[in-house]
């Protein structure tokens, strides 16, 4: 028996701003920032939505897809920047609606964008030594971007979650590897209300150090090429980064389309690499590989090799929305909206 | 006084250069400056070290001797010096050195230029750099570094017609001489368009009439004239040098389209070469601001007064047209790490009269200038070099 993912189920709320509609609001030039970002729309949360209800959606649609007792989860953890409490879990209230609770370990996670994927390898552990026979690891975020930061035409939300187990695997979890150091490209100190970030040191000593030295300890740990896969998928910040990291490793555009999501709906944060091997896991022949790589800042990349099973046609049912369908049911909002959504209009 | 010439010269990329730190640059450019005169560390006597705001950008002081130290220098106890001018300290540092052999006192030093300005966010390097301007005066009202500069260029505009696209021409001719140069901090050639169309940030200065924030070194070694042969085939003779400095607040100036500073300077530097603008072939000025090249190349008496926007824009300033100015791609493209740009626009020039330039060489380059500033123009630093044959 191998450990792998035995269902998955994402979230993504429908309503939508263009970046056109951000600078407008700052005198900036829209159309070149949404060239340079690669980013055509991000996501917003509507007043109602929190860390909270985007991973309880989630968990629910990935409930909807098996047929378990939820009493069989033994671990629930929901890693995100932006969980509602500062003191007080999200992953409570997710065990509570999905009625696991309460004979159940459950946490919170925190790894700027990378908490998600820290919960898929603590999940491995655990279903792998037999402590539990399931755990659920998600990820999920409201990302904050203060007004008129550069920040505000990417940070969006959005999460998914992934049932980690070792029976009914729909996609086995071959091989993941970390690479982690102490590099502070993007902080939020406790209290503030928006994170900050080094500019441009997010990108080549952050993002690319991290997520390709991962990379290319997986491929070496998995003894594989970037040939050996059919999709790819990494963090998204903006859509130019993850292509341009796949570009590096070899990867085609091809292999990297499905998984990428940013250009729609923007940096989902701990959502984001999960949401997009959730799309690839929607569409995803048997026997296919995928290569996904997450990055948080602060800073690390978790890496995992994942082979797509036959088991997963049973879990594809009209039970719930595909993550594209999701993708697409979006609502446009003007500035002035998403200033009220966002809770940016003080009375 | 004896002549001095340059016989070694080393530098180290510039850029956002995360990976190393205030010494690593500094000692690879000295080092590299001492491999290329082919000298040992016991035949240095003195360090000159340009350096504006270390205490400001990495918290550190006292920075040359920390430079002679982690050179391994340290056993042999040699002076330095540390010279602050703002964005002249490089040139100026140039000239003390200078001064040092020339009268006798030292016969071979090292003259070292670095800033490390990426440890510190975008907008308190912009507030360290403002502290150039008068503080008391300028500063504390609000005045940014561009702000400053962008009165002189609409003054500029008011006086002689200069356009925006003759301001534009000065990024796009600097970033097409910076693709050329493999050290340049920018190595992409830009558009007119992208000039016009970039986010201003004082109008009527946009993001592309402004040289970066950079990390990087320069370094030069120097001996007097009649040895410079035993070190190289190739010796530089520091031909004509000028200093001169003016009110440190812009609106004490007499006139805000012309630096005073860097005419006087000129003219010194002129004199000591015996020597007339015409006779220049290749100019590194500073170019902080593309203004600051336009007027520049009129305080220069390259072109008259008022003519350094068209001059720029029908190309007379491009590689190889009447005098080739910024062909390292200037501070706009090879980068602005504040203490060494004085002395990266020397190595430029040595390298040129050595002919080592290879696509961005000027043809038979003999003799050639640099011009360093310090803040709005209350420091001003003129060199010019020339190859002996």
């Amino acid at each position: 028996m191998e450990v792998g993912i035995v269902s998955y189920g994402g979230y993504i709320p429908r309503w939508r701003i263009r970046p056109q509609d951000i600078a407008s609001t700052w005198g900036s030039d829209g159309d070149a920032i949404s060239r340079g970002l690669n980013i055509l729309s991000k996501s917003v949360p509507s007043p109602d939505e929190d860390v909270i209800t985007i991973s309880v959606e989630a968990a629910r649609n990935l409930m909807k897809k098996v047929k378990i007792d939820p009493r069989d989860i033994g671990a629930i953890y929901v890693g995100s920047e932006s969980h509602p409490y500062a003191v007080k879990p999200s992953a409570t209230v997710v065990a509570e609606a999905i009625e696991a609770s309460p004979n159940l370990t459950a946490a919170d996670y925190e790894f700027a964008c990378k908490a998600g994927t820290a919960a898929i390898q603590t999940c491995m552990g655990l279903v792998s030594s037999g402590m539990t026979k399931y755990g659920i690891a998600i990820g999920s975020d409201t990302s904050q971007g203060a007004p008129g930061d550069p920040l505000e035409y990417s940070a969006s939300a959005g999460g998914a979650a992934f049932l980690i187990g070792m029976d009914d695997v729909v996609a086995t979890i071959d091989n993941t590897v970390s690479y982690t150091t102490d590099t502070p490209d993007f902080w939020r100190r406790e209290g503030q209300t928006y994170p900050k970030h080094g500019g441009r040191f997010t990108g080549q000593p952050a993002y690319f150090k991290h997520v390709l030295t991962c990379a290319q300890r997986l491929f070496e740990e998995a003894g594989t090429k970037s040939d050996d896969y059919d999709y790819v998928v990494f963090h998204q910040p903006n859509g130019k980064f993850p292509l341009s990291a796949g570009r590096k490793l070899g990867f085609s555009k091809e292999q990297m389309e499905t998984g990428l999501l940013v250009p729609k709906i923007g940096n989902t944060y701990s959502g984001a690499v999960l949401l997009g091997l959730a799309n690839i896991l929607d569409e995803a022949e048997p026997g296919s590989r995928i290569f996904a790589i997450g990055y948080g800042s602060g800073a690390g990349s978790d890496g995992f090799d994942i082979t797509v099973m036959d088991t997963i046609e049973r879990i594809r049912t009209n039970a719930t929305p595909t993550i594209m369908e999701m993708v697409e049911n979006a609502n446009f909002i003007d500035y002035a909206t998403y200033a009220k959504f966002r809770g940016k209009i003080r009375l | 006084m004896r002549d001095v010439a340059i016989i070694g010269v080393g530098d180290t990329e510039f850029g956002e250069l995360w990976d190393l730190s205030f010494r690593e640059i500094g000692i690879e450019a000295g080092l590299k400056a001492i491999q290329d005169a082919g000298i040992a560390g016991q035949q240095i006597d003195a360090l000159f070290v340009g350096n504006m705001s270390a205490g400001k950008f990495i918290e550190q002081e006292h920075v040359a001797p920390l430079v002679s130290d982690y050179s391994g220098l340290s056993p042999r106890h040699i002076p330095t010096y540390r010279i602050e001018s703002a964005g002249a300290c490089g040139a100026a540092a140039l000239a003390c050195a200078h001064m040092s052999v020339a009268s006798g006192i030292y016969n071979i030093v090292v003259v070292g230029g670095a800033e490390k300005m990426t440890d510190v966010g975008d907008t308190q390097a912009a507030e360290i750099l403002s502290a150039t301007a008068d503080q008391e005066w300028e500063s504390v009202f609000g005045a940014t570094f561009a702000s400053l500069y962008a009165m002189m260029a609409r003054r500029h505009m008011y006086n002689y017609g200069t356009t925006r696209e003759q301001l534009a021409s000065v990024a796009v001719k600097n970033h097409k001489n910076g693709s050329l140069n493999p050290n340049a901090q920018y190595r992409r050639e830009i558009t007119p368009e992208m000039v016009l169309k970039a986010p201003p940030v004082a109008e009527p200065l946009g993001l592309f009439d402004c040289a970066p924030l950079s990390d990087g070194a320069a370094a030069v070694v120097l001996c007097p004239l009649d040895t410079a042969k035993r070190f190289t085939d190739t010796p530089v003779k520091i031909a004509g040098y000028g200093q001169s400095s003016d009110t440190l607040a812009l609106h004490d100036r007499r006139d805000i389209t012309t630096m005073d500073a860097t005419v006087i300077a000129a003219k010194k530097a002129f004199h000591t070469a015996k020597l007339k603008p015409e006779d220049i072939q290749l100019a590194e000025v500073h170019d902080n601001f593309t203004i600051t090249e336009v007027m520049a190349i009129e305080d220069l008496g390259f072109v008259k007064k008022g003519e350094g926007g068209p001059a720029t824009e029908d190309g007379k300033t491009a590689l190889n047209a009447d005098v080739s100015v910024n062909t390292s791609g200037g501070l706009k493209a090879r980068g602005q790490p504040v203490g060494a740009t004085g002395l990266a626009q020397a190595v430029e020039v040595v390298r040129q009269l050595r002919g080592e330039c290879d696509k961005r060489q000027v043809d038979d380059a003999e003799i050639g200038l640099t011009h360093n500033l310090g803040g709005t123009g209350a420091s001003a630093v003129v060199h010019i070099l020339r190859r002996v044959n």
